[in-house]
């Protein structure tokens, strides 16, 4: 009985040894972090993409509350949470948020196989990174997109795919988050964050060219050739030519499409438009009336 | 006009590739194959025909049933120097059902659990051999002798010339060494009535294996040169200073050294990445294989030496860097 | 007595030197000449012609465009056609001008006489008169970098050059313009390399040579010992074990001199190595002895598909299909078309690619040596390791490139890299080795300069 006894009094003596010495150690070398922190990060979809240009989700929280101290949340916009997100954010920091446009990846290129002729056949490394090192790819165009998926894989979200039939990436608008880690692995800069666009609806133009018109009509049957019809007939100013190509600013484009109508190249693409009704002809209204 | 090619520089390549090196490397282990059907007669065919088949089937399926992949690996060759290998440290008596067991552990867990070809930590044929060696102790460490055709399972055992210098380690006893065979008999393999392994009873075809390697470039000298130099050397002071340990050639000769140092430790995969780290690699395994050989409870020390190195290569590749071009040394 | 070589690495790749002794002929005319405008490393030249201006040989049509950086002359007579871009070795679309040929006349300046003029006739020419007159030619690296050479020159203050080794070594397969060139122009190639001493203000010399060439190796020890024996400069002709990359300029100098060049931005210089093509040294023999600029050179079109692989003396601006024409057109199936040589030289999409000035060979691969193997998974045999000749770890810069770990890449010294594609040529399992390491390289250069700017 005593060393059952012994035992439990010297074990019950290291136990209440070591746990004042944690609590000692837990107050001596506590590191404060204000608790607001941790509640932001709570609310942060900790997906940990970076979208944000912070090191992981507790970064941003980080930076939403010295944000918040310093008196504004301007330019702290989490592309994955969304509006809803900031907004429950802004709500627990005591701050307003502004209204920021929802954002999405456009790939602004159509040259697909069956547009753009193949002149050469690339062996080796299937990267996109590759190929433009190499030269301007298996085509006339060396701006285009070289269909090899480096946006693909740098995709957190599987939000972007090659289409087998075309070669050219296409972004899933539902699940794009426009984080901008496509962007960045483009090595021709042929995607970019664009606004989403009332109902997804955007018109852009789906070409980076920057040949001059008889070289980049050789290269692609879709290409901009630099001709200005589109900024001459855009009623907003949205329109510039510079460097042979043709650049839509997104901000200033109100969805008209007099651009795609006057494009002879038809390299200005307007997406999730609905079709346009078949116009009745002049028999049918006979009869009917 | 055809269609013009492009890639990156550089535009040639050699002829050498993974196959050239594997095969190599099998017909480097064509002397020994025959050494040993030559010494152990039918109870080796059958070991080595059901090693090399187990280990092929096995990494043929695992790779088509378990892990899906569209390409099967097994044309590379690498699945049958692991059958062939493993079949050399075994005895020539052993049932086939515990080879099979073996080469699953072989391939499967030492090789395809790591993520196959190039990929695993350690040699392969020596997992399988040591997991035998620890499942089975009776069996694997029942040697048959030398010079029974047509004897498999009913095969005679006698002591191999390890086991004879461990017990007389063991006792302190200087005579029992006289049972040991010459150095001569050791190197051939001709040791009447003298036990062993398959593939380590015959020097001379070993040595053979090794000139085709190192003529063909298939290997570096470093690494079976620093292993045998420092078993030469460790075990030649130890004998110098008490006659009861072996001789450096008897060293050299018994026992798997031969064939640890020249196809186990010269394992692409499992061995250090640069001449430096190779020789500090072979020296510790000289030195771990003559210690555990004359300290240690097994008499035979190459296999754990091996497989211990093979832990350490990871390190020896991450601290030893080659003489980088223009470095002014320290 | 032990040939010299490069310390450490090294291949043997198959020489296939077809061409070695096919004597160079003259290329004819094009008839339209394209010269890119970015022909050399630096800034790219400005045009100084428009449209429809009429150029003799040797007019100079663009000027340099900054001090890194070399004027382009014309190799033709003609009428200038446009400036426009079209696609150059990088395969991509460049500025260049085009101009069509008419008739075949040149700057009155130019001496077209085949005489030798020698320095000992010509006491004016003080170094900064020669690097001077290099400079107005647009005299720069033949051997393929493009560097502009009077900048080689004129070493920075903390660099002081003790001798001029000139590269003859050639080491590329296929490759013969060099070998040629010496034992065609020999005379000149030694005036042109006691111009570069002078310049350099040197007066100990090197002429690196592989022992595969025998021929030129027993003229130019000839010739060097009667023109420079009992002079003040010593000249020594060093045959070398052939092995690739020899050529390069660090492992020239490791064997010459047996000093070994530091990792970047360390130049040969830094350890008294002036390194020159013997291109380079034709090239300045006939800028300062001639007032000839750069605008024609040696190139080998070669392939083991050609009908006549051969030797030409090309003016740059000559589409290379006119060459290939020459030497009986492209083979019938899917070719590859190099500038360059099989382990350095730039895969083309385009046959309408024209000779520039650092264009030392037009190389045909065919068939299936065309188009790589597929890769198979790293066995680490350590050969890529064994054969890099800067001591470099190929496999682990591969794969840290791939990963995108680029602060172990830079710690692992992948900028020391210098692309020769040993590596990539070594590996049994085909993997793209050079491929990942120079993308690798690029990048860790990128992140370098970034922080050396903030």
């Amino acid at each position: 009985m005593d060393y059952i006894l012994i035992a439990v009094i010297v074990l019950g003596a290291i136990g209440l040894i070591a746990a004042i010495v944690l609590f000692a150690a837990s107050k001596k070398f506590a590191v404060y972090e204000d608790p607001r922190i941790a509640q932001v990060g709570e609310l942060l979809p900790g997906a940990n993409c970076g979208g944000c240009g912070y090191p992981g989700c507790s970064g941003m929280a980080d930076a939403l509350v010295k944000g918040a101290d310093a008196g504004s949340l301007d330019g702290l916009m989490c592309p994955v949470g969304g509006a809803e997100t900031m907004g429950k954010v802004a709500d627990l920091l005591g701050m307003a948020i502004a209204n920021t446009e929802p954002m999405v990846a456009v790939v602004r290129c159509n040259g697909t196989c069956e547009h753009r002729a193949k002149i050469a056949e690339y062996s080796g490394l299937r990267t996109c990174a590759a190929m433009h090192a190499c030269g301007a790819g298996e085509t006339l165009c060396g701006y285009g997109c070289l269909g090899c998926g480096d946006c693909v894989a740098a995709c957190l979200f599987g939000a972007i795919s090659i289409n087998s039939e075309t070669g050219i990436p296409e972004v899933d608008d539902d699940k794009c988050t426009s984080c901008g880690a496509c962007v960045k692995a483009c090595p021709r800069g042929i995607i970019e964050l664009r606004k989403k666009g009332p109902k997804n609806r955007r018109v852009f133009v789906s070409c980076v060219n920057k040949d001059k018109g008889p070289a980049a009509m050789k290269a692609c049957a879709v290409s901009c050739i630099g001709c200005g019809k589109c900024e001459k007939e855009c009623p907003f100013g949205a329109i510039t030519v510079e460097n042979n190509v043709a650049y839509i600013d997104h901000q200033k484009c109100r969805l008209c499409r007099k651009c795609v109508a006057v494009c002879p190249k038809k390299a200005i693409v307007a997406v999730n438009f609905p079709a346009p009704k078949p116009s009745t002809t002049n028999e049918e209204k006979e009869a009917t009336a | 006009m055809g269609k013009l090619i492009v890639s990156l520089s550089p535009h040639a390549h050699s002829r050498d590739s993974v196959e050239r090196n594997m095969y190599g490397v099998i017909i480097a282990l064509m002397p020994a194959l025959l050494a040993s059907f030559y010494f152990f007669g039918l109870g080796s065919l059958v070991v080595t025909t059901t090693s090399v088949g187990a280990c092929c089937l096995f990494e043929w399926a695992i790779n088509k049933y378990i892990l899906k992949k569209k390409e099967n690996t097994l044309h590379d060759g690498s699945a049958i120097i692991t059958g062939l290998l493993l079949a050399f440290n075994l005895p020539s008596n052993l049932p086939v059902w515990i080879v099979l067991i073996g080469a699953l552990f072989a391939i499967g867990v030492a090789k395809m659990t790591f993520g196959g070809l190039g990929n695993n930590i350690f040699n392969p044929a020596l997992v399988g051999r040591a997991a035998l060696l620890v499942a089975f102790p009776a069996q694997m460490t029942s040697w048959p002798k030398i010079g029974q055709w047509g004897a498999y399972l009913d095969a005679e055992t006698g002591a191999t010339p390890l086991s004879i210098i461990n017990s007389a380690i063991r006792q302190g006893d200087v005579s029992l060494l006289d049972e040991l065979p010459s150095s001569m008999e050791l190197f051939l393999g001709s040791t009447n009535g003298g036990a062993g392994a398959m593939g380590e009873i015959c020097g001379l075809a070993l040595l053979f294996g090794l000139a085709f390697m190192l003529y063909n470039r298939i290997i570096t000298w470093h690494i079976p040169a620093s292993i045998l130099g420092t078993v030469f050397v460790f075990a030649g002071l130890l004998h110098l200073s008490d006659s009861v340990y072996p001789d450096p050639i008897s060293a050299l000769f018994t026992g798997g050294l031969m064939l640890g140092a020249i196809f186990m430790a010269t394992d692409y995969v499992t061995s250090p990445m640069t001449p430096k780290g190779q020789i500090i690699y072979g020296i510790a395994i000289g030195v771990l294989t003559v210690i555990i050989r004359n300290w240690g409870a097994y008499p035979e020390g190459v296999s754990f030496a091996i497989l211990i190195m093979n832990a350490f290569t990871p390190l020896i590749n991450n601290y030893v860097k080659p003489k980088r071009f223009g470095e002014t040394s320290k | 007595m032990k040939i010299k070589t490069f310390s450490m690495g090294g291949i043997h790749p198959n020489e296939n030197k077809l061409t070695h002794e096919v004597p160079t002929i003259v290329a004819e005319l094009p008839k339209q000449a394209i010269f890119p405008l970015s022909q050399h490393i630096g800034a790219p030249a400005k045009p100084v012609v428009q449209k429809g201006d009429k150029v003799k040989v040797g007019t100079m049509i663009a000027e340099a465009g900054g001090f890194v950086s070399a004027p382009i002359f014309s190799s033709v007579s003609g009428t200038v056609f446009k400036i426009d871009t079209a696609i150059d070795a990088t395969g991509y679309r460049k500025p260049v001008i085009i101009i069509n040929v008419e008739g075949d006349e040149w700057e009155e300046s130019i001496d077209r006489s085949n005489k030798l003029e020698v320095v000992e006739t010509h006491p004016d020419l003080t170094p900064e008169e020669i690097v001077n007159r290099i400079k107005n030619a647009g005299v720069v690296g033949m051997g393929g970098a493009c560097f502009p050479t009077f900048i080689k020159l004129t070493p920075p203050p903390t660099a002081k050059a003790e001798c001029v080794i000139i590269n003859a070594v050639e080491c590329e397969p296929y490759i013969t313009a060099d070998y040629r060139l010496m034992m065609e122009r020999s005379d000149e190639i030694l005036v042109g390399l006691e111009l570069l001493m002078i310049g350099a203000k040197v007066t100990k010399g090197y002429i690196g040579i592989e022992t595969n060439k025998p021929a030129a190796i027993e003229l130019l020890t000839e010739k060097c010992a009667k023109k420079f024996n009992g002079t003040k400069y010593q000249v020594e002709v060093v045959p070398l074990k052939q092995r690739y990359p020899q050529g390069g300029e660090k492992q020239l100098v490791d064997a010459v001199i047996q000093r070994q060049v530091p990792a970047p931005p360390a130049i040969p210089v830094n350890v008294g190595a002036i390194v020159q093509n013997v291109g380079t040294a034709f090239a300045v023999y006939e800028a300062v002895m001639k007032n000839k600029p750069l605008f024609e050179r040696y190139t080998t079109v070669t392939g083991k598909k050609l009908a006549n692989p051969g030797n030409f003396q090309v003016r740059m601006g000559t589409p290379m299909i006119d060459l290939i024409n020459a030497c009986g057109g492209m083979p019938e199936g899917d070719n590859k078309l190099l500038a360059g040589g099989p382990m350095m030289g730039k895969a083309l999409t385009s046959v309408e690619v024209p000779i520039c000035k650092g264009t030392n060979s037009v190389t045909i691969i065919s068939d299936e040596e065309a188009r790589r193997k597929e890769p198979q998974p790293c066995i680490r045999c350590a050969k890529c390791v064994g054969v890099c000749p800067m001591g470099l770890e190929p496999y682990l810069l591969a794969k840290l490139s791939e990963v995108k770990n680029w602060e172990r890449a830079e710690s692992e010294d992948i900028t020391s890299c210098i692309e020769c594609g040993s590596c990539h040529y070594t590996c049994p399992a085909h993997r793209p080795l050079l491929d990942n390491i120079r993308q690798g390289k690029a990048t860790v250069m990128g992140i370098i300069r970034a922080r050396a700017a903030k």
